[in-house]
């Protein structure tokens, strides 16, 4: 079976100052990390082969340094890896993101399951995933928390919804985001630990996936960012103490200072 | 300091600590107080590899030198001995396999072992005999195309939760030592059975219990080598295993002194952190020190005991046992002591270090059976150096 696993380099930290021009994350020189809900999407895909045989190729598309989380990823486990990189990816949204992987995925010989991370902690929008899945016209699993492989090229899978767990059957070659109620990933293995410091990751550009700069980075985004800034501070409260009625009078005294309405109706 | 490692055994020091303090460390305290085997740990560090490093590539491991696996050890013990322990009895289990099986047995059961799928057990001591090793009691009688094991074996580490054991029973009384031998015994065997889990001052989430051979009927394949090799066997297991036995005592020291300085340069007493005082500073100076010397010998004498370029090397073994488990010993004690009335409370990882080292100086030979053949040994040396030094 043909696993693609799709993973994304963010910043280890909160500490990323803003760019306010291009209204993007300053990403030089900030220690980075794989996104942690790809952790739980790797352990899928590194199971699923366990499973039933077959290969996890690992991409990401991200500026050189991201090479370094597809080598974290291969120390775990997966078999090879390919960066997608161009300076023209620069300031991708979602949308243009999601281009650029279909594109990638496209040049790789024929794929069974693309499993991505529910959404990155950077941007927090869960969108990647499922516009990949739409520009490559398969059908997509969102929130996935177990995965039943059927021989049929049938994937029999668990996923979380608001109100509990719902089981759907899905024909490959799908797409599914998957939940860390997955189950704890496994650690990484001191050979292919060894093996992901020597082993040759293939790159492809803007050209290599057959795309023109227009489509890509913050050229093919549909969405500009107008503005960055940090929420308002709020004041520092004030604690009250003392017995639960001194307590009352004094909070219904502050708020109609206020002008906040303290009658009561009934 | 800096010990020049090669990339590779820098990699194997940064993925055991970093596998024990993510996944260990959680539940070190834990599996401590309900005194339970760490199954799971067990299933995660399969993934590791860290089982197979000295097992040859041929047999599924890594083919990794005894320097190499104590590089592992140490880091390991940093977090918890009784998860390291229960991991080194493992290596300690398959080394009698390693050194001196048939290619046949070393592929039945090595490739298992260093997957990490199945545990193994080394079983040695006996009710009547610990340190006099020529009282083992157990007996072998070989039946057709089996033996016949009867016997007791007592304290064996992973006994009940390994599914291979290296056994050392009698074959011919008459021979003395030489007539010992080295046998592969698995669990589910018939007439093989296990006493009541022990219960210990520390290490407690390893698991130790008594075999109990009845009849206990296994092929004549299991025979590690040739019978009367059990006393050998044993010996040149021992002689593989005890740097890694120093690393336990190295890594707990380590990360007794990790526990010991982050406290002392938080802990305010007179308005200043202890660490600030000189009583504070001379014990940490003393303690680092110790730990020092404990890891250069470690070092040193692993890649020796590497270099096979040896014929004995049972005083230098004796003492990589000795130094740093005794020094485990003092800076564990130190550290509960400068960690005060916190340092005794199990809200802090002191107290189960402290009484997690006692028993570094006890198994594996005691410490005072190590002295011994340290003073055999020098005394094997100068009476054949005729130089007058007087």
């Amino acid at each position: 079976m043909n696993i693609v696993l799709c993973i994304k380099q963010v910043p280890a930290t909160t500490k990323v100052d803003l760019d306010p021009e291009k209204g993007t994350l300053k990403r030089q020189g900030v220690e980075t990390a794989v996104n942690p809900h790809d952790l739980y999407a790797m352990e899928a895909a590194l199971s699923l082969r366990d499973k039933v045989g077959g290969k996890v190729t690992v991409i990401t598309m991200g500026p050189p340094q991201a090479e370094d989380a597809l080598r974290e990823i291969l120390a775990y486990g997966a078999d090879d890896a390919i960066l997608v990189t161009d300076r023209a990816f620069a300031g991708a949204d979602t949308w243009a993101t999601a281009v650029t992987l279909a594109a990638t995925i496209k040049k790789l010989p024929s794929v069974d399951i693309i499993i991505c991370g529910k959404q990155a902690i950077d941007g927090d929008t869960a969108q990647v995933g499922p516009e990949l899945a739409e520009l490559l016209n398969i059908p997509h699993v969102c929130y996935v928390s177990k995965i039943i492989f059927d021989t049929n090229k049938r994937f029999c899978i668990e996923r979380l919804t608001e109100f509990g767990h719902e089981t759907v059957d899905v024909i490959s070659p799908c797409l599914i985001t998957v939940s860390k109620e997955i189950g704890e990933y496994r650690v990484q293995s001191l050979r292919s630990k060894l093996g992901s410091k020597t082993i040759d990751i293939p790159q492809m550009n803007c050209s290599d996936i057959g795309l023109d700069a227009t489509q890509v980075g913050l050229d093919g985004s549909f969405t500009q960012v107008k503005k960055v800034f940090p929420p308002p501070k709020r004041d520092t409260g004030r604690m009250l103490s003392g017995r639960p009625e001194d307590i009352v009078d004094e909070l219904l005294k502050e708020l109609k200072i206020m002008g906040v309405s303290t009658s009561c109706s009934n | 300091m800096e010990y020049f490692f090669t990339d590779t055994q820098k990699t194997i020091q940064e993925l055991a600590y970093s596998i024990a303090v993510e996944r260990v460390k959680p539940w070190r305290a834990r599996l401590d107080e309900e005194e339970r085997f760490p199954y799971e740990l067990m299933k995660i560090f399969a993934h590791s590899d860290l089982f197979g490093i000295t097992i040859p590539e041929e047999y599924g491991g890594l083919g990794m030198t005894g320097f190499d696996s104590v590089i592992a050890v140490e880091q390991i013990a940093r977090v918890c001995i009784g998860f390291a322990t229960t991991y080194s009895a493992c290596s300690l289990g398959a080394y009698p396999i390693l050194l001196y099986g048939s290619h046949e047995i070393k592929k039945k059961y090595l490739p298992d072992i260093a997957k990490g799928v199945r545990y193994a057990a080394f079983a040695l001591t006996e009710p009547n005999a610990g340190s006099d090793v020529a009282g083992i009691q157990t007996t072998a009688v070989r039946d057709g195309d089996c033996y016949v094991l009867n016997g007791t074996k007592q304290w064996i580490t992973n006994g009940g939760d390994a599914d291979i054991y290296t056994v050392i029973a009698i074959t011919n009384r008459e021979k003395g030592p030489r007539g010992a031998s080295a046998f592969v015994v698995e669990k589910g065997d018939p007439g093989f059975r296990f006493g009541k889990k022990e219960k210990k001052l520390g290490i407690r989430s390893s698991s130790t219990r008594e075999l109990i051979f009845n009849n206990c009927r296994i092929p004549a394949d299991r025979l590690i080598n040739r019978e009367g090799m059990g006393f050998i066997i044993a010996m040149k297991t021992f002689d593989k295993s005890r740097p890694g036995v120093g690393a336990l005592g190295l890594g707990l020291s380590q990360g007794a002194l990790d526990v010991a300085c982050q406290f002392a340069r938080q802990r305010k007493q007179f308005g200043q952190p202890i660490m600030s005082f000189q009583a504070i500073q001379h014990m940490l100076a003393d303690m680092a020190t110790e730990i020092e010397a404990s890891r250069a010998l470690i070092y040193a004498v692993a890649k020796f005991v590497d270099s096979d370029n040896h014929k004995d090397i049972s005083k230098e073994v004796a003492m990589v046992k000795i130094f740093p488990t005794d020094t485990a010993m003092r800076v564990t004690t130190n550290a509960v002591q400068i960690l005060g009335g916190h340092g005794y409370m199990r809200d802090y990882p002191v107290e189960k270090m402290m009484r997690d080292a006692k028993i570094l100086q006890i198994y594996e030979g005691t410490n005072q059976i190590q002295r011994n053949i340290i003073g055999q040994a020098l005394n094997k040396e100068y009476a054949k150096n005729k130089e007058n030094f007087i």
